[in-house]
């Protein structure tokens, strides 16, 4: 630190952080104990009520499923703000003839490296499709599949190039399943009204702990929230592919 | 298990400082990676596999792949 006022300023506030991190530390409950009756309620909630076995999936898509409606906006939100940027460096780059000439990578990826990672696209996408579909029972759902999911096409760019990588998914369809993705939320939300329910009640069947159709309205969300995310992912890094890495 | 738990929170203490120590912006982000899957390895440990699982994906692989797209973006407009 060449300035001292600078390293001053950093000890009083790094001083105060450290002393209120270690006074919140203190109060922290060890990782087995079980301070609050919430987390026993969600326990207990989640099988008896909800019939699922996940209570991380029960929280974030029913218990508290308005919240998760929010965080699922929050990345709908970022993804469209990068393409807005990103759109509008687009136009400033078509006035610069030069930058239409820059060379293309040289040298593609090598044959190990393709040969993996297309034999890796396969099994990322079932295994990303199962990571979605499980999310009731088993840790995962819809957040953690779609983006297992969007790194499929991203395992094509690696192999190849992003010529290949448009080719291979469709732009328009992928914008169409982030839309049905994030409208579909809400309209599962919007399911309990018909019943007379408060918004995003789990009104529909539950079925049977251990099928893949059961949960009700958290299936839905689930898948729902899966589409959301890998079609959200894919967007950003087709953005930023073709923005940052070639010309148009 | 206290002993995995301690392993684990050195390993994330260390991968964490690399990632402020090293100072060159295209390492960092490849030290960050490890960062991320070393953070994914102690939500597993603290039995939290939803979190570690969206920390896999999100810590060691969108987070430096979106950084290091922002570089390259950042880099040709600088020119």
């Amino acid at each position: 630190m060449k300035h001292p006022l600078r390293t001053g300023v950093f000890a009083i506030g790094g001083l105060a952080l450290a002393g209120l991190y270690l006074a919140a530390c203190a109060g922290i409950a060890a990782p087995t104990e079980r301070p609050n009756r919430y987390s026993e309620l969600a326990d207990r909630l989640t099988l008896a009520d909800r019939r699922i076995t996940d209570v991380v999936t029960a929280i974030n898509f029913d218990i508290r499923g308005f919240d998760t409606l929010g965080e699922e906006y929050i990345l709908f939100v970022s993804v469209m703000g990068a393409l807005v940027l990103l759109r509008q460096v687009d136009q400033k780059h078509e006035r610069d003839p030069a930058d239409a000439r820059t060379p293309r990578r040289a040298t593609g990826p090598s044959e190990a490296v393709q040969l993996w990672t297309l034999g890796m696209t396969g099994p990322t996408i079932v295994f990303g499709l199962y990571v979605v579909a499980h999310g009731q029972f088993t840790p995962g759902g819809g957040f953690q599949g779609g983006v297992i999911l969007a790194t499929g096409p991203l395992l094509i760019y690696l192999a190849d190039e992003f010529a290949t990588f448009k080719r291979i998914i469709s732009y328009q369809l992928i914008e169409v399943a982030e839309a049905v993705g994030a409208g579909g939320y809400v309209l599962v939300g919007f399911l309990a009204w018909f019943d007379g329910q408060p918004f995003l009640t789990n009104i529909l069947p539950l079925g049977e702990t251990g099928q893949l159709a059961s949960g009700g309205t958290i299936m839905l969300i689930n898948d729902a929230v899966g589409l959301e995310v890998a079609a959200g992912f894919v967007v950003l890094m087709h953005a930023f592919m073709q923005s940052s890495l070639h010309d148009h | 298990m206290i002993g995995l738990q301690i392993t684990v929170l050195l390993l994330v203490a260390v991968t964490g400082s690399a990632v402020a120590l090293v100072r060159v912006p295209e390492r960092q982000l490849i030290v960050m990676s490890l960062f991320g899957l070393t953070l994914a390895i102690m939500f597993a440990v603290f039995q939290a596999p939803d979190v570690a699982l969206s920390q896999l994906a999100i810590g060691a692989v969108v987070l430096p792949l979106m950084a290091l797209l922002g570089l390259v973006e950042l880099r040709k407009r600088k020119k």
